[in-house]
């Protein structure tokens, strides 16, 4: 698959769906509304595209932007030896996106720790639970508003 | 009689015995067990001062090296691990994150260890080289052998 070929492609196949496209320094990203996440990951699995591999799922906090969240998905072809990165602005208010664990397994995880990070939920998750930080856990430490320097001991701290 | 006896003092002499037989605890977390790992084999070897043995049970050790980054989550771990550790007991403090929480001053890091337990000698580096990691070692030989000594049939005070 060469470079653009596919963002030209979806923008073809799927019109005003596709919100914004990119490809600075190489990097293919298409934006997309949350509703279509999942019709074109589907698509975009099957052949001649085959991005079979889940490499990433992140999440941005642009505090003060509207909207504040930005999910961001990375996917490999092996066939065709490329990247796209879907993009997916979520508002602050709706915070929730469907899950990606019934598509690829190690979603699973990767979702958990988005969760865990940023409060995003996951609707259709088998097991949304935090990964990193321990239970009794409260705010998202990822999200820009969670105080620099704050913790939350599980002990009591000496002196 | 001659030669036959030495005289010496009882703490002294327990001193002496504690700091040559040190069998250490390694609670290695992050990068510094390296270090930890290049001091405790033949090139530097811990064993020239008495602290050859590794035990990786709490309750046979002496000495509990932290070595490496302590997180909040971690934390109720190394408390029970350093109960678990029978007296006497001595920590080292080993790198800069167990000393001061180092590079990570954030939301997940424990600045420093010595909000959880007592620490005795606090060894700073990112990491430590390993000569430092024995000139640790020393500092604290000499502070078992200068301490009090507590031993069985004296009255403890706490």
């Amino acid at each position: 698959m060469e470079e653009k070929k596919v963002i030209s492609e979806l923008k073809e196949k799927f019109t005003d769906r596709i919100k914004e496209t990119t490809s600075d320094f190489g990097d293919d990203t298409v934006t997309i509304d949350r509703d279509f996440l999942a019709e074109l990951v589907q698509f975009l699995k099957q052949k001649p595209y085959e991005y079979t591999m889940l490499l990433d799922i992140t999440c941005v906090d642009y505090l003060g932007r509207e909207p504040r969240f930005e999910m961001v998905y990375h996917l490999l072809s092996l066939s065709a030896k490329h990247r796209l990165r879907i993009k997916v602005p979520l508002s602050e208010k709706n915070l929730s996106i469907e899950s990606m664990s019934s598509i690829w397994k190690n979603a699973n995880w990767l979702e958990r720790e988005v969760y865990d990070m940023f409060g995003v939920r996951f609707y259709g998750h088998p097991d949304l639970r935090r990964l990193f930080m321990y239970d009794g856990f409260e705010g998202f430490p990822l999200r820009k508003d969670y105080p620099l320097r704050k913790s939350q001991p599980r002990i009591k701290l000496r002196k | 009689m001659e030669g036959n006896f030495i005289t010496t003092k009882f703490n002294y002499i327990l001193g002496w015995a504690r700091k040559f037989s040190l069998f250490h605890y390694p609670f290695v977390t992050a990068c510094c067990g390296m270090e930890y790992m290049s001091a405790a084999c033949a090139h530097f070897d811990l064993d020239r001062f008495g602290a050859g043995w590794t035990r990786f049970s709490p309750r046979q050790s002496d000495m509990m090296l932290v070595v490496g980054t302590i997180s909040h989550k971690l934390a109720p771990v190394l408390r029970t691990v350093y109960d678990q550790m029978t007296e006497p007991k001595f920590v080292i403090a080993f790198g800069t994150c167990t000393v001061s929480g180092g590079i990570y001053d954030n939301y997940a890091v424990v600045q420093g260890i010595d909000k959880i337990i007592p620490v005795d000698v606090y060894l700073p580096g990112c990491p430590p080289r390993p000569e430092t990691v024995l000139d640790a070692l020393i500092k604290l030989q000499e502070k078992i052998q200068n301490q009090e000594q507590d031993w069985k049939w004296k009255k403890r005070k706490s």
